[in-house]
This record gives C-alpha cells, sequence and structure tokens, in this order.
C-alpha cells in the first residue's frame, strides 16, 4: 500500500506493507537513517521518534498507523542553518555521547520532556529517560547535557 | 512478522463488522500486540486498528466515578485523571516509559490481561466496571487467569467505568528490565469497605486477598495486615523472585499502600 506522511516539515510518500514498522519505513524507504534500531524489541529507545509531537518507539508501530502523521526524527532537529539545536550541542558540550549509538533516541525523548517541562530536575529527566538505554556513558553526562540544555546550571562544568 | 491486511474504521461498528472475520484481531497500541507478532506468537490476517475511532478515546469524569475510552493512552490517563482519581493518574504515569505510555491503551492492557500488569489491579480493586460492544462486565467476573478474560471472539471492549474511591493507591515493585510489576498492590477505600487487588504475584494473575480487605475495613492502617500471610502455593516463581518472596512482598506492598493511601 502506499503510505503518505509529513517528515521534518516534508510530505513524502512510500511503498509499505501491513508489517513494516515506521523504523523500517523511515530508514529503508526514505533513507533517514539516524533513527537507529538497537533491540527491535521496544526495549531500548534508539528509534525514537515523534508522532504529532509525541514521543515514541518507531520500532513498535506500523508505517501505515502514522498514515497523515507529522513526524519528526533526528534529521529534523538541527537548526534551520544546518547547526546544532541546543540539545544537541549540549550533547557534544557536556560528553553526552560515546559510541553515538543510543543518541539520537536520547535527543528526541529529551526534546519531548523539554517540550513538557521546560525545567525538568533531576529526577524527572532520570525518569523521562526510563526507555531510553545507553550502554557507554552510564547516564550522568545524558542528564547533565538535558540540564544544561534546558538552561539550569550543571554541577559539574564542561572541560 | 507475517504480513496482514490493516484496516482502520472510524466507528464501533465498522470495526465490530471487520473482526467477525476469525483471523482478524483488534490492534490498540500495538505496545503488546506488535512484539508478540515480531515472535510469531501471534500472526493475525487482519488488523483492525482502533485508534482511528473517536468514540473509544478520551476521559469523562462524573461526580463518583470515571469513564475512560478503551482507545485512551496511559499518558492521557495520567494527564486528566490526576485530580480525579490520583492513585489511578498516577498508576498510568508509571507503566513503562514515555513512549510506551504515549501508545499503549487501557482497552489493551486489560484485554491482554498480562499477569505483571498494572491496569488490571486498579480495575479490580476499584469494582470497574468493563463495558464491550456487548454488555457490561463487572471487573470481579472480567479477570479469568493469566492472560484469560472474560471477553468473547469478536468482543471489544469499548469504555471503563472506575467508582472512585475515597482513599486509594497503588505501590508496584518494578521489574528494572521490563517495569512491569514483579508485585504491585492496588488498595482501595470505599464507604462500604475496602478492595485490595494483587497483580505480578499469582499463577492465576490479578486477585483479591480477601483476608487484607476483611482487615483493613476494620481498622485502615498497615499494622492491620502486618499479622497476616499470603499462601506462597501458586505464586509465581522465576529468575527474579520465588513464590515466596512474591508472597512475602505482595505483603509488605499491601502495607505501603495503605500508608501511602492515608
Ligand atoms: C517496554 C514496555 C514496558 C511496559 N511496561 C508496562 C508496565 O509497567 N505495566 C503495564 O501494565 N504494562 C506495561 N507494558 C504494556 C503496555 O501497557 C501495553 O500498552 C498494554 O499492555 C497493551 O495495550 P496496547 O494498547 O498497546 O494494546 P495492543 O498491544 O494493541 O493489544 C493488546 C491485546 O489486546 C487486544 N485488544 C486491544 N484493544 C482491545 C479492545 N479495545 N478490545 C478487545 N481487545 C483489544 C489486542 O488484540 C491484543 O491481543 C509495557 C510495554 C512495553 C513495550
Ligand atoms: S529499536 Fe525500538 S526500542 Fe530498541
Ligand atoms: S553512547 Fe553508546 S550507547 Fe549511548
Amino acid at each position: 500500500m502506499k503510505v503518505t506522511m509529513h517528515v521534518n516539515g516534508r510530505q513524502v510518500s512510500g511503498e509499505a506493507e501491513g508489517r513494516t514498522l515506521l523504523s523500517a519505513f523511515l530508514r529503508e524507504e526514505l533513507g533517514l537513517t539516524g533513527t537507529h534500531i538497537g533491540c527491535d524489541t521496544s526495549q531500548c529507545g534508539a528509534c525514537t521518534v515523534h508522532v504529532d509531537g509525541k514521543q515514541v518507539k518507531s520500532c513498535t508501530m506500523f508505517a501505515a498507523e502514522a498514515e497523515g502523521a507529522e513526524i519528526t526524527t533526528i534529521e529534523g532537529m538541527a537548526n534551520a542553518d544546518g547547526s546544532l539545536s541546543a540539545i544537541q550541542q549540549a550533547f557534544q558540550d557536556y560528553h553526552g555521547l560515546q559510541c553515538g549509538f543510543c543518541t539520537p533516541g536520547m535527543v528526541m525523548a529529551a526534546a519531548a520532556l523539554l517540550e513538557e517541562i521546560p525545567q525538568p530536575t533531576e529526577a524527572q529527566i532520570r525518569h523521562h529517560l526510563d526507555g531510553n538505554i545507553c550502554r557507554c556513558t552510564g547516564y550522568h553526562n545524558i542528564v547533565k547535557a538535558i540540564q544544561a540544555a534546558s538552561g539550569q546550571p550543571v554541577a559539574v562544568a564542561a572541560e | 512478522m507475517y504480513n496482514f491486511d490493516f484496516v482502520k474504521p472510524s466507528t464501533v461498528e465498522e470495526a465490530v463488522a471487520a473482526l467477525a472475520d476469525d483471523e482478524a484481531q483488534p490492534l490498540s497500541g500495538g505496545q503488546t500486540l506488535i512484539p508478540t507478532m515480531k515472535q510469531r506468537l501471534n500472526a493475525p490476517e487482519t488488523l483492525v486498528s482502533l485508534l482511528g475511532i473517536e468514540a473509544l478515546k478520551g476521559v469523562t469524569v462524573g461526580g463518583d466515578s470515571v469513564t475512560i475510552g478503551a482507545a485512551t493512552t496511559h499518558a492521557t490517563v495520567a494527564k486528566e485523571l490526576a485530580e480525579a482519581y490520583p492513585a489511578l493518574a498516577a498508576l498510568a504515569g508509571n507503566i513503562g516509559d514515555p513512549a510506551v505510555r504515549n501508545r499503549g491503551t487501557i482497552g489493551g492492557s486489560l484485554a491482554n490481561n498480562d499477569p505483571a500488569a498494572c491496569y488490571p489491579a486498579a480495575a479490580l480493586a476499584s469494582g470497574a466496571t468493563v463495558v464491550t460492544n456487548r454488555r457490561e462486565i463487572p471487573a470481579d467476573a472480567y479477570f479469568e487467569g493469566m492472560f484469560a478474560t472474560a471477553l468473547e471472539e469478536g468482543e471489544i471492549i469499548t469504555r471503563v467505568t472506575f467508582p472512585i474511591p475515597d482513599a486509594a493507591a497503588y505501590v508496584k515493585f518494578e521489574q528494572p528490565a521490563s517495569r512491569f510489576a514483579l508485585a504491585g498492590v492496588f488498595v482501595a477505600k470505599f464507604a462500604d469497605g475496602v478492595r485490595v487487588a494483587i497483580t505480578g504475584a499469582s499463577e492465576e494473575g490479578v486477585f483479591r486477598w480477601s483476608e487484607a480487605e476483611e482487615a483493613l475495613s476494620g481498622n485502615f492502617s498497615a499494622e492491620a495486615v502486618s499479622g497476616l500471610s499470603l499462601d506462597p502455593d501458586g505464586m509465581m516463581a522465576d529468575l527474579h523472585g520465588s513464590a515466596e518472596y512474591r508472597a512475602h512482598l505482595a505483603k509488605v506492598l499491601t502495607g505501603r499502600a495503605v500508608t501511602a493511601a492515608g
């Protein structure tokens, strides 16, 4: 079947079967490989995107369910001039990534959090990241990056 | 995953007609169904999405009850019932993670009746009514054991009505990897008595602990249950906890839930 949606502000169409996952549609049909597939079992959050402004795991939603929806992926997060968004820049400044595999999902989760709670506490940040797994950083620098991106003071300054 | 036809009706009648086919199955948030389809534990020929049906969505607050449409997400319940039924809102706000809460729905959770799911405990302890396209089912007659419910072939949940207790709380001890309950206890105090429902513990799925209900109806305090014990016989045992551990945990959590309900 043909599926049409708005991805990062542009209308796109592509072919999908019933069983085509949104993650596969974004990566294989649209070539947007910034959305990562870590587990494909709804556990890791690497595939997190926004559907109509809400954070979801794109490996646990069918492409057909996104017909007509507004989708934002990591490719849509940079500023209009191509520079990194505040959240992305903070991940770089505060060493919020090592291998970077989880980072697209972390950034999308962080963006959804700051949309809802502009100045979250550390506990709120950690609770919100419940579904995003990082095997490298130990999370501390991810939490700091999100605190920094929200304009809050961060315990240890970046080097 | 095996392929299937995807349909998205906009009314309950159309959905029920599409589900008349033996090989068709409803799809709500997909947070349980999609993972089981990936594992080929489930292979419907047609998936009937319920999320295009506006009549199945949303929350209505009445004087002494709240009604939740079957296709209402956990995130919506967490947000919109924070004042009317805070214990239920808090339960919804702690299911899984934000992405799961943005897709997963109460209807899917109650239809699935996972033995470690949260909503079954709330429905049973509140004495909720599960409304389907055919009838109204009291919670006491709805849950029929692990993954089993009173729902018949082709029957779909349309909404759930929860009486609002005078005091209530849900306490779950999370299995840290899945975030499901290793044991979870929902305590609800009404004018005519206390109801206690336990999830995550029994091989029979969610159940009411009548001994604790009796003790708490006389004296609504954690001490009232401290001397009681649950029989480990029939409790689930796995690498996360033995039957004895779960029986003990459920009792401890009952006390904590009573204290939290205040
Ligand atoms: C990472 C993760 C963590 C989770 N943690 C928790 C947790 O802590 N606590 C918890 O309780 N749950 C948890 N869940 C499960 C989650 O709450 C699911 O959303 C829920 O169990 C199923 O709801 P759904 O809307 O996604 O249903 P679906 O997956 O769409 O459907 C589930 C089943 O119900 C049937 N169905 C759906 N809607 C209806 C209806 N209206 N009438 C009849 N049948 C219907 C479907 O055919 C299917 O068999 C978790 C899930 C994930 C992926
Ligand atoms: S790839 Fe979707 S949650 Fe891991
Ligand atoms: S940076 Fe490697 S998994 Fe998070």
